[in-house]
C-alpha cells in the first residue's frame, strides 16, 4: 500500500485542471433533455475531444490518452471539481466503448469509436422493453436475417436520450423461437433508419429524457452486430457491469455533491440547527462519499493488478444510489419551504438563494435506485452470488 | 374515553370520498393543472353543493357549525384525491380566522362567511412561516400577517408574482403590499393568538392531507405491483416489494391516530396543542415521504414518468411536507415540549392537560 500519487499522476492532474479552468463554459448549459441543450452538450463533447479529453482511457491512436484507471479517477475528480457539463455521450464513451474494445472487430472500432469520441454520434441504449424490465431476458424484439441484413421488429422503451441521439445499441432476439438468454444479438443501428418511430416519454420534471422506440421492418447490416451470433446476452452483461460498476458513477460526482451539501448546510446552520437529523445526514453524506471513493480506488488498484469485478459491482450500485438520495433529501430539508420552487436563473428574488439545481437533482436521484438494474435486483444478486444464500 | 369518530362524521367522510372519486379523478386533475388559474369554478361549485365550504361556518350564517374533529377525515380525503384547490386554506383555515374575529368586525365576518356558504369566496392566507401565498392572485380576499397584526386586502391592491412549484397544481405567489390603517383588521394584541391558532390549524390540515396522500400512493403502488408482471409473476409477489409496501402501511397506521389526537387538541385549544400538532406533521411527513419513495421504487421506471399518476401525489406530498412549518420548525416545538424541566411525560400523561 502506498497512498500517494506519483509525479506523473500529479502532472496529469495539473494538466487537466488547467485545461478545464480555461475551457469549462462559464454559463451552465441548458438541460440535454431539450433540443437546444442537447446540441450545446454535443458541442462540449467536441471541445473535450479537441483537447483529447473526451475519452482519456482510450488508446492514443483513437484520440484518447491511454490513461489507466487511477488517471481516469483523477480526470473525473477534476471534472466534477470544475463543475463541467454532464456527459451527453456517457452511454457511448463509458458503456459501449469498453464493449466495442473487447468484442468489436477492428473495422467496427474504426467505424464507431472516433465519431463517438468527437460527439458526432451520440448513443442511446436499447435494452428494456415493455415486458422486459428487471427481467431483461424476456426481450421479444426480433432481428431476422435477410441476405446480409437484419430486419428488426418490436419495441424498446425507457431509452435515455433516444429523443435526440443518433445511434442505438440494443439487444434483439435473432434466433426465432429462442428463449431467455439464448439467441440474442447485440446490434448497433442509426436512429434515423426508415421504419423507426421514436415516441418521447416525459420524466418527472416534464422533459422527454427517455423514449419508446418502435421498429417496423427496420433494416441494418449484419456487420452492425457486435460479437457472435447469439452471444448478445453475455456481451450485454459485460456492458451492464461497466454501468453498475466503475465507469459510469465516478466518485467525483458524489464528492462534489457532498461538498456542496456541506456548504449549503453551513450557510443555513443557524436556521436548521433545531433538526439534528439534518446535521447527521450532512456528516454521513461526506463520510459515505469518501467511503465510496476509497472503495473505488481499491477496486481500481486491484483491477490494475489483473483483478476482476464480480458481484460486488452490485454493492456499488446500491451504495451510490442510496447516498445520492440521502444527499438530495437532506438538501430539500435544508431549503425547507423553498425546496419545492423551480429556481429562477438568474435569481429574481431572495427566495432563489441557494436553490441551484437541488430540486431537479432530487428528482433525478429518485431514478438512481431504479435504472441500471433496480436495487432490489442488486440485493438479490449480492445475496445469492456474493453471499451464497439459497435462491427463493 | 372513546377514540373513534361518530357515525355522522364517518358518513360525511364517505360522502366526500364518493364525490371526490368521481370529481377528482386523476385525468381531471391534469386538466386543471393546464389552466392558468389551476382551479375549476365548476369543481368549486360542486364542492359547495356538497356542503364542504359551509362545514365550519356557524349556523347563524347558514353553515353547518362543525369543528376540527369533523374536518380531519374530510381533509384526509382532500389529500388522498389531491384536488388542486385551496380548499383547506379557504374553507377550513380561512373560516376559522373569520370565526375568531371579535364582534366589532361583524360586517366583514357576515359578508365573507355568507359568501363562503354560497361558494363565492376564495380566501388566501399569507403568513411568514410560508415564503409564498397560495392562490393570492385568484383570491377574493387575502388575509395577511404583519407583525402579528391581521390585515385584509384584495389581489388588485397588492403586487403578485407567480412562482412555479414542482407540484404543478399549486399556485404560489410572492406578494408585495403595504400595510396601512385601511388594511388592518386586528391589532397585534388581538391577532397574535388567532395567528398562533391558525398556524396550528394549518399544520394540522397539511398533516391530515399527508396521511391521505400516503394512503393514496400506497394504493396506487399496490395496484401497480399486483398487475405488473416480471419473471412470470406479479412484482408484488416478490418479498422486496411486499416489504416496501408493508413498511408504508406501518407508518400510516401510526401517523393517523396522531393526527386525530391533534385535531382534538386544536378543537379544544389544548395547552399542549403546539407539540401535538407538530408531532402530527412530522409523523405524517415521514409516512408520506416513505410512501412516495417506496411507491416510485415499486413502480420501476413507470414511476419516474409524468404519465403515471403517482407523480402528482408524490409532488404534492413533497410540497406539503414543508408547508406550514418544515421539519426544523416542528421538531423545535416537539423538543421544547419534551425537554422542558417539568414536562408531563410517561404513562398516564397522554391525555392530561
Ligand atoms: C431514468 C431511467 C433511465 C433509463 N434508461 C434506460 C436506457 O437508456 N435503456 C434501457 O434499456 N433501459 C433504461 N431504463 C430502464 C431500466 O433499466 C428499468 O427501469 C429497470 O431495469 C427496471 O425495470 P422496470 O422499470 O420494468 O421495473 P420492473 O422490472 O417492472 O420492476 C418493478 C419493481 O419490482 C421489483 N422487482 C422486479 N423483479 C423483482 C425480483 N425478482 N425480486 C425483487 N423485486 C423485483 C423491481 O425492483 C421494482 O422495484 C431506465 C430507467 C430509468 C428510471
Amino acid at each position: 500500500m502506498k497512498l500517494e500519487y506519483t509525479d506523473k499522476q500529479n502532472a496529469f492532474r495539473a494538466e487537466i485542471r488547467g485545461w478545464l479552468d480555461a475551457n469549462v463554459p462559464k454559463e451552465p448549459l441548458k438541460s440535454f433533455d431539450t433540443e437546444e441543450g442537447f446540441e450545446q452538450h454535443r458541442q462540449w463533447e467536441k471541445t473535450l475531444f479537441e483537447g483529447r479529453w473526451s475519452a482519456v482511457t482510450w488508446p492514443q491512436a483513437l484520440g484518447g490518452r491511454g490513461a489507466d484507471l487511477i488517471e481516469w479517477l483523477i480526470f473525473e475528480e477534476e471534472y466534477w471539481r470544475a463543475g463541467a457539463p454532464l456527459r451527453v455521450n456517457q452511454n457511448g464513451v463509458f458503456l459501449l466503448a469498453p464493449t466495442l474494445m473487447e468484442y468489436g472487430t477492428e473495422e467496427q472500432k474504426k467505424k464507431f469509436l472516433p465519431r463517438m469520441a468527437s460527439g458526432e454520434d451520440i448513443w442511446a441504449q436499447g435494452w428494456s422493453e415493455p415486458g422486459a424490465g428487471s427481467d431483461m431476458a424476456a426481450i421479444r424484439s426480433t432481428a431476422k436475417v435477410d441476405g446480409d441484413e437484419y430486419v428488426i421488429n418490436g419495441q424498446k422503451t425507457w431509452s435515455t436520450r433516444a429523443v435526440y441521439a443518433d445511434w442505438l445499441f440494443g439487444l434483439f432476439r435473432c434466433e426465432a423461437g429462442s428463449q431467455r438468454h439464448k439467441g440474442l444479438c447485440f446490434i448497433l443501428l442509426p436512429l434515423d433508419t426508415p421504419g423507426i418511430t421514436i415516441r418521447p416519454i416525459q420524466q418527472l420534471n416534464g422533459l422527454p429524457g427517455f423514449a419508446e422506440i418502435f421498429f417496423d421492418d427496420v433494416r441494418v447490416p449484419i456487420a452492425n452486430r457486435i460479437g457472435g451470433d447469439g452471444d448478445g446476452w453475455s456481451i450485454a452483461m459485460a456492458t451492464a457491469g461497466f454501468e453498475r460498476g466503475l465507469m459510469l458513477r465516478s466518485p467525483g460526482r458524489f464528492q462534489r455533491t457532498a461538498a456542496d451539501l456541506v456548504k449549503l448546510y453551513k450557510k443555513h446552520e443557524d436556521r436548521v440547527a433545531a433538526d439534528p437529523a439534518i446535521r447527521d445526514a450532512v456528516m454521513r453524506s461526506w463520510m459515505d462519499a469518501e467511503a465510496y471513493t476509497l472503495a473505488t480506488y481499491k477496486t481500481a488498484s486491484s483491477l490494475m493488478k489483473g483483478g476482476k469485478i464480480g458481484a460486488e459491482a452490485s454493492t456499488n450500485k446500491i451504495f451510490w444510489s442510496e447516498l445520492d438520495l440521502l444527499m438530495h433529501e437532506t438538501a430539500m430539508s435544508i431549503l425547507g419551504a423553498r425546496a419545492e420552487l423551480l429556481p429562477h436563473v438568474p435569481a429574481t428574488s431572495p427566495l432563489d438563494q441557494d436553490l441551484d439545481q437541488w430540486l431537479d437533482a432530487f428528482l433525478f436521484a429518485q431514478a438512481g435506485p431504479i435504472y441500471a438494474g433496480t436495487n432490489e435486483i442488486q440485493r438479490n444478486i449480492i445475496a445469492e452470488r456474493m453471499l451464497g444464500l439459497p435462491r427463493a | 374515553m372513546d377514540f373513534t369518530f361518530d357515525a355522522q362524521q364517518n358518513q360525511f367522510r364517505d360522502a366526500v370520498r364518493s364525490f371526490l372519486v368521481v370529481e377528482a379523478a386523476p385525468e381531471r386533475l391534469r386538466e386543471y393543472w393546464e389552466t392558468p388559474t389551476g382551479r375549476s369554478a365548476e369543481m368549486r361549485k360542486k364542492i359547495t353543493d356538497q356542503g364542504i365550504t359551509s362545514l365550519s361556518v356557524p349556523e347563524a350564517y347558514g353553515g353547518l357549525g362543525m369543528g376540527d374533529v369533523d374536518w380531519v377525515q374530510i381533509l384526509e380525503q382532500v389529500g388522498y384525491h389531491g384536488i388542486p384547490d385551496s380548499l383547506a386554506e379557504a374553507a377550513y383555515l380561512g373560516v376559522a380566522i373569520l370565526n375568531a374575529l371579535p364582534d366589532e368586525h361583524e360586517a366583514i365576518k357576515k359578508k365573507w362567511l355568507e359568501r363562503m356558504v354560497a361558494g363565492q369566496a376564495r380566501l388566501a392566507i399569507g403568513h411568514p412561516i410560508n415564503p409564498l401565498v397560495h392562490d393570492a392572485e385568484i383570491a377574493d380576499l387575502i388575509l395577511l400577517w404583519h407583525n402579528d397584526e391581521l390585515h385584509a386586502t384584495t389581489p388588485d391592491k397588492v403586487k403578485t408574482t407567480q412562482r412555479d412549484s414542482i407540484d404543478a397544481s399549486r399556485r404560489l405567489y410572492e406578494v408585495e403590499w403595504t400595510p396601512s390603517d385601511e388594511t388592518r383588521v386586528l391589532t397585534a394584541d388581538q391577532a397574535a393568538p388567532i395567528w398562533a391558532e391558525a398556524v396550528d390549524r394549518a399544520a394540522l390540515a397539511a398533516a391530515a392531507q399527508l396521511v391521505g396522500l400516503a394512503q393514496c400512493m400506497l394504493d396506487l403502488s399496490i395496484d401497480y405491483a399486483a398487475q405488473r408482471k416480471q419473471f412470470g409473476k406479479p412484482v408484488g409477489s416478490f418479498q422486496a416489494i411486499k416489504h416496501h409496501l408493508a413498511n408504508v402501511a406501518v407508518q400510516i397506521e401510526f401517523a393517523a391516530p396522531v393526527v386525530y389526537r391533534a385535531a382534538d387538541a386544536v378543537a379544544n385549544n389544548h395547552p399542549r396543542r403546539a407539540a401535538l400538532v407538530s408531532h402530527a406533521k412530522l409523523a405524517t411527513g415521514r409516512a408520506a415521504r416513505l410512501s412516495a419513495r417506496n411507491g416510485i421504487q415499486s413502480h420501476g421506471a413507470m414511476g419516474y414518468t409524468w404519465e403515471a399518476d403517482l407523480q402528482m401525489y408524490m409532488k404534492r406530498a413533497w410540497a406539503l411536507d414543508a408547508y406550514w412549518g418544515d421539519s426544523v420548525f416542528h421538531k423545535a416545538r416537539v423538543a421544547e415540549f419534551i425537554f422542558a424541566d417539568d414536562a408531563p411525560l410517561g404513562p398516564g400523561e397522554t391525555f392530561t392537560a
